[in-house]
């Protein structure tokens, strides 16, 4: 087996461990309620860390511009979505709105 | 109807759902199944890492590694760093695994990505679904994602060097959008909104950390404002009620 395929078996297991462990361990351990509160978290902080980097960091460096067509679609999805808190209407107009800017309609 | 029964609407639900989200992973997989091939690994390789690992930031970091010729248990570190998000996701889905047995939660876990997650922590805000039901719904958008990536790594090894670098296409939009009609309805309290602003003002600080390690901080500092904030609203509540 070439060298390749031992790497790739090393990154199966270092990803699928992280993935799996809290899942195994469900029902098994008590976990303190305290920490059940605090992963309710999960979803908005790491989603939103997400949104944020890709909005906001174009090539490396934050561009804070009317020339980032991601911000611009990140603002309008994000004002679409606490108007309407509709998902599909959310992504429907972030669409859109980005494929208006790249197109340069207005 | 029993326990054991697939519920199929469901499944085909989680499908549905996780569509806008594929739709942005495309262009990754053919990027991904291209760059594997020039890094120096066989067509065989490139495929079986997208059928083992499956794993898309991984998989571009280990490519992106191996063409700078960086040493294997570099490539394997960094790789175990990156995918610590996902001992936070599924940490935030025990008190769902609890009601499966412990088989079941091992394709669960083999298929769990940003977009499978998004989609689930969706579906768990807002229906109350049992065990059962949350597992079809779950399997049916983490299938249809890892099915498209297969395929998309295909079509990348396959068309190889004509590739265009698609990642410059922008239709990982389409995900960021996703995640934002996801995030905006949860954001039900002024703890939530803690959260949040703390995750988005970290990120902007440590976005340059190596290996998105910026990612995995800002993430735990967000939950750790948000259960403080929750926690004091809470004392606040009481000692209002006691007074009263």
């Amino acid at each position: 087996m070439s060298d390749y395929w031992w790497l790739i078996v090393a990154m199966t297991a270092l990803t699928f461990l992280p993935r799996y462990i809290p899942l195994a361990l469900a029902g098994k351990i008590h976990i303190p309620p305290l920490l059940v509160q605090a992963l309710e978290f999960v979803p908005i902080a790491v989603l939103t860390a997400i949104i944020v980097q890709v909005s906001l960091v174009r090539e490396g460096e934050v561009m804070l511009s009317t020339e980032n067509h991601y911000l611009i679609t990140s603002v309008l999805a994000f004002v679409t979505a606490l108007v309407s808190r509709h998902l599909m209407l959310t992504i429907v107009v972030g669409l859109v709105v980005f494929s208006v800017c790249r197109l340069q309609l207005v | 109807m029993s326990d054991n029964r697939f519920d199929r609407p469901l499944f085909w639900q989680g499908a549905r759902d996780i569509l806008p989200l594929i739709l942005a992973a495309i262009p990754f997989g053919i990027v991904y199944g291209a760059m594997a091939q020039s890094a120096g690994l066989t067509q065989w390789q490139a495929m079986g890492m997208s059928l083992f690992v499956f794993a898309g930031s991984s998989q571009f970091i280990a490519v992106t590694l191996l063409a700078s010729a960086a040493a294997f248990p570099v490539i394997a570190m960094t790789v175990f760093v990156v995918n610590l998000r996902h001992m936070l996701y599924a940490a935030s889905l025990m008190s769902t695994a609890n009601k499966l047995p412990a088989l079941l939660r091992v394709p669960m876990a083999f298929w769990l990505t940003d977009e499978s997650y998004a989609v689930a922590a969706n579906r768990l805000r807002g229906k109350f679904d049992d065990g059962r039901g949350f597992y079809a719904y779950y399997m049916g958008a983490a299938i249809v994602m890892y099915l498209n990536w297969q395929l998309c790594t295909w079509i990348g090894i396959t068309v190889g060097e004509k590739v265009p670098d698609m990642t410059n296409w922008g239709l990982d939009v389409a995900m960021v959008v996703a995640f934002i009609g996801i995030v905006v309805p949860a954001l039900q309290h002024f703890a939530h909104w803690a959260c949040a602003a703390t995750s988005a003002v970290c990120i902007l600080l440590t976005y340059d950390w190596p290996h998105q390690t910026g990612l995995l901080f800002s993430s735990v500092m967000a939950i750790l404002v948000g259960i403080t904030v929750l926690k004091q609203q809470q004392k606040m509540a009481t000692a209002r009620a006691a007074h009263e």
